[in-house]
């Protein structure tokens, strides 16, 4: 199907008018809070339907090529739509539409403390920018718009600046994401003036003429940069301090759709802007995703913040994407076309995944933060029976992200098993042996993950409450639990129909790559490499279901006995049940931080007081068993404490005398004009 | 049409009844072992059926995971019988998943398990299933190396035809790495259905208990529900343990005589695991929980040293 360029571009506009009335209308009610913040959270939740249709439109063969000359230097602002940034697109809008109908109740609780408008303002610029950045067709319009994205997203985590922890975020969040954008600069200038040309569309021809060195060069910058946005180890150290300030709407949006960015850069990078590139760029990435995946898990388990465990969790998916990318690019640096396509599919596929039941986490975790006013895992519990919408959309959630048949999860990652296993078809045993440790990682990720998502649902929300507030949690209002069921069923349907998402993805890879991907589908299944591997995702589901219904009937036709006593749990004699007995997080997690002690480096304390009158009467023993971070200890503060030194002996260039810095200037000034001409 | 739906009945009817008679011989020949004379190899029978007519007492903590999970774990226990090549390779419903599927559903069920354990709110629950969680995840990845390495030989990784194509060249089996593979994978058999030396079946102590500690609530329908997943899931691990690694006797074709050798073959060899674990639970101390990973650390070594020949000796 053609759809008309004028269709795709009165799209656009429809949806940058859109997220423009939001943006503008809140900033401009904003002495009426309530309609303020309406009006922000409607044009958003609006633009968010218009990008999904232009998404929808672009997948199905829409073309736009926009350019307006003289908005910004050196070609203007040129935007396009190809059939990989319309997925990226979809993905965005699947993410910001529950994210904006969440935002309508949840942001209630922010009237009169903080600033609707503002809020509202960078809300919608926030998502304008992020679709804007996958058109982008150009050097400075890339640019210019990812700093803008950046920037929007700041305000929004610094929302609540009088909390000490969201001005660390802020402050680590701006420093981090602006290292990387100096990265994406000197990546993006160095291959421009390479190749000669600002343009995206040009790099791909151009760029296999450039001599190897420089390429690396510009492989790495550009790497660093969009990993660093994308929170791959060891950037990752802004994710889980950033993601947990910000406001649950925001945070959903940042984890669920702002670090897909990043992988959609390192998706150019890598198919697109360079071409083919050596063995290693496809090994660096495979290793670093194989590290990330499993680190991000392991920090997430001894997690007992709702939103930081959900936080390491984002650093855990970006890993499982990057061994697909990574997978993708080894095959491609070995001509294995259909292999590469394969594995990039599995990629994209679980880029969307992860931002379904991502999103639908963050939102759930914020149903419960706003229910119980903590974040803290370690006084909840009991929320099922208080809570028990929420309860069942978070199940969902965790289910999917640990990767269980029949959810959305279970798909993506055993597509990248697929792809993964079938690299016995390269024969460089370097190579093999990167492929067998990258599924090994990818195997002992997914089981973790399923252990910590069995801590985070169990401990939050089954049992006792462990705290007063909450014993008073309330269920949330429908604008809260709506957004969620409607990732919820996303989750459950893009795991039962995978083939929904799999024609459109294979088009879209078809023409980045201009290879078919080595599978087949149809309506029931997904065949991997003729026969290598099968799955019948909605068979499996159809059998889950029908023998849950057969079991209870065939127990009631055998005449076993119904009758159920409800009584108190077991206790071994002691005479009360109180939260108290039940399991910590802390306790459920140890078993992890025994074995995986050299990465926690775990540092125990235990503080025993007595009575003042006897040593054997005890009045309060507390204990510490606090995991260190070893990236900040190892990596960052070294090189904090090196830049700060540099920056003290550089001091010695600031005299204060005027007289000196207009020297500065002239040697500067001259310096530049010798090296340039 | 007809031969298929007999087939997978045939199948599912040998998982359901097969399953308390294999937990049984297994106690006898443990029993023999340690010079008693045991319970009848029929008392599993017994046991599901005076379960089943008691009433169920459910913890007042609980919510509707505690009573829906049972229901779940024969669910995707009976399923995986229809998938997993029981008697036959001609497995009808095989399409619905590969191994790694197969893999994952086992897991499903884990996970709900993990959860039930944690809904009563008492400490042995939630110890069960911390500790339960923490030896399926470092069991996962000797899980899929060991099927890495399989598929390396068989080239593929549906079950079915991985039987078939040992099955037609037996020589593909006859090297050190398959060999490896098969003691990875009965590593991780012993690890995921809690027998000895991971987890000690028959103890009465709390403290000592995994998987016991987290169904120490059920009683009623419930709990026999849960004990019959069980004794399916180590039936269907054995099962997978003889016919990918020891295919012979395995039905290639639907015919009445083969579908019988199948089924006599089958019960000879899953005689000679029950042997094999009831020797090695009365010959081995239960680990120490944190030696556990050790173990499975060691079953990953192996997994990996036979990925590794295979690649290397080829």
């Amino acid at each position: 199907m053609i759809i008309d360029s004028t269709v795709m571009l009165n799209l656009l506009l429809v949806t940058l008018a859109c997220f423009s009335a939001g943006a503008v209308g809140a900033l401009a009610m904003a002495p009426w809070t309530n309609l303020s913040r309406l009006v922000g959270n409607a044009g958003a939740l609006l633009g968010a339907l218009g990008a999904f249709a232009l998404g929808i439109a672009g997948i199905v063969g829409g073309n736009l090529q926009l350019t307006v000359p003289d908005l910004l230097p050196i070609g203007g602002a040129a935007l396009g739509v190809d059939r990989l940034s319309a997925f990226f697109v979809v993905v965005i809008a699947a993410g910001a539409f529950p994210a904006a109908l969440y935002a309508l109740g949840y942001t209630r609780e922010y009237a009169g403390k903080h600033s609707l408008a503002g809020m509202g303002f960078a809300f919608n610029v926030f998502i304008a920018t992020m679709i804007l950045v996958v058109l982008a067709r150009n050097v400075l319009t890339f640019l210019f718009l990812w700093e803008a994205m950046s920037l929007a997203s700041y305000f929004l985590v610094m929302t609540e600046p009088e909390r000490e922890d969201t001005v660390d975020a802020g402050w680590v969040y701006f420093v981090m994401t602006h290292a990387g954008f100096a990265a994406l600069f000197m990546g993006f200038l160095l291959l421009a003036r390479a190749t000669g040309t600002m343009d995206f569309a040009n790099w791909s021809v151009a760029a296999i003429e450039l001599d190897p060195t420089s390429r690396n060069l510009i492989f790495v910058l550009l790497a660093l940069g969009f990993g660093s946005k994308a929170g791959v180890i060891p950037l990752h150290v802004w994710l889980p301090r950033a993601h947990p300030a910000a406001p649950s709407h925001v945070s959903a949006l940042m984890s669920g759709v702002m670090i897909k960015l990043g992988v959609y850069g390192l998706v150019r990078v890598a198919f697109d802007w360079l071409g083919t590139g050596p063995v290693w760029w496809g090994g660096t990435m495979l290793i670093v995703g194989a590290v990330s995946a499993v680190l991000g898990v392991l920090y997430a388990l001894v997690e007992h913040d709702l939103k930081r465990l959900l936080a390491y969790h984002s650093v855990e998916n970006i890993g499982i994407i990057l061994l697909g990318l990574g997978g993708g690019m080894l095959f491609q640096a070995h001509g294995l076309e259909a292999l590469a396509a394969l594995a990039l599919i599995a990629a994209l596929y679980h880029t969307l995944n992860h931002a379904a039941f991502k999103s639908l986490l963050f939102m759930g975790a914020g149903a419960v933060v706003l229910a119980t006013h903590t974040r803290n895992m370690e006084e909840l519990g009991g929320l099922i029976k208080r809570m028990p919408q929420t309860a069942t959309f978070f199940l969902v959630g965790s289910v999917a992200i640990a990767a269980l048949p029949p959810f959305n999860g279970f798909i993506s990652e055993w597509l990248t098993f697929q792809s993964l296993l079938l690299s016995f078809q390269i024969s460089a045993h370097t190579v093999n042996l990167i492929f067998a440790l990258g599924i090994a990682a990818l195997a002992l990720t997914s089981g973790l993950a399923a252990a910590c998502f069995v801590k985070a649902f169990g401990i939050t929300f089954l049992a006792l409450p462990r705290s007063e507030p909450a014993a008073l949690a309330r269920e949330v209002e429908w604008t809260m639990r709506a957004p969620m069921a409607l990732l919820a069923f996303a989750c459950i349907a893009l795991g039962v129909a995978p083939f929904v998402i799999l024609a459109p993805l294979e088009a879209a890879v078809f023409d980045l790559m201009g290879a078919h991907a080595d599978m087949k589908f149809d309506w029931s299944m997904v065949v991997a490499n003729d026969s290598f591997g099968w799955v019948a995702p909605l068979w499996i589901a159809l059998g889950l279901g029908a023998f849950l219904m057969a079991i209870p009937l065939a127990l009631r036709s055998i005449g076993a006995n119904k009758r159920r006593r409800y009584y108190e749990t077991w206790g071994c004699g002691r005479a009360l049940q109180t939260a108290r007995f039940e399991y910590t997080a802390t306790a459920f997690a140890n078993p992890f931080k025994r074995v995986f002690a050299l990465l926690y480096r775990p540092v125990k304390e235990l503080d025993i007081e007595f009575h003042p009158e006897s040593r054997y009467f005890v009045r309060t023993i507390a204990y510490y068993n606090e995991g260190r971070l070893i990236f900040e200890d190892a990596l960052y503060r070294p090189l904090l404490r090196m830049i700060q030194a540099l920056a003290r002996e550089a001091r010695v260039l600031q005299s204060g005398n005027v007289h000196g810095y207009l020297v500065y200037i002239l040697v500067a000034l001259v310096a530049l004009l010798i090296l340039t001409v | 049409m007809l031969t298929e739906i007999t087939i997978e009945l045939l199948q599912l009817l040998m998982v359901m009844l097969g399953s308390p008679l294999l937990v049984g011989v297994i106690r006898k020949a443990k029993a023999r072992l340690q010079g008693r004379r045991g319970a009848s190899i029929g008392q599993p029978y017994a046991d599901l059926r005076k379960l089943l007519t008691k009433e169920m007492v459910v913890s007042e903590n609980t919510s509707w995971i505690f009573r829906f999970t049972p229901y779940l774990l024969a669910t995707t226990m009976l399923l995986s019988a229809l998938i997993v090549p029981v008697l036959t390779t001609r497995t009808p419903l095989g399409f619905m998943g590969n191994i790694i599927a197969l893999m994952y559903l086992f897991l499903l069920g884990t996970f709900f398990l993990a959860l039930a354990g944690l809904d009563a709110g008492s400490a042995f629950g939630g110890m069960g299933s911390s500790r339960e969680v923490a030896i399926a995840a470092l069991a996962e990845p000797t899980v899929l190396i060991a099927i890495f390495g399989i598929a390396l030989r068989a080239g593929t990784t549906s079950l079915d035809s991985i039987i078939t194509r040992f099955a037609a060249e037996p020589l593909l089996m006859l090297n050190a790495g398959h060999l490896l593979a098969f003691f990875a994978f009965f590593i991780v058999a012993l690890a995921e259905n809690g027998r000895l030396p991971v987890d000690n079946p028959a103890t009465h102590l709390e403290l000592t208990m995994i998987h016991e500690a987290m169904i120490l609530e059920y009683s009623g329908r419930l709990l026999a529900l849960v004990e019959w997943a069980a004794g399916m899931k180590l039936f269907l691990f054995l099962t997978l343990l003889s016919n990918l690694f020891f295919p012979w006797g395995v039905a290639l074709t639907n015919t009445p005589v083969a579908l019988v050798t199948a089924f006599v073959a089958l019960a000879v060899k899953l005689l000679l695991f029950a042997w094999a674990i009831a020797l090695v639970e009365t010959s081995v101390a239960k680990l120490r929980l944190f030696r556990v990973p050790e173990l499975l650390a060691g079953s990953f070594t192996l997994a990996l040293l036979a990925v590794v020949t295979a690649f290397f000796i080829k």
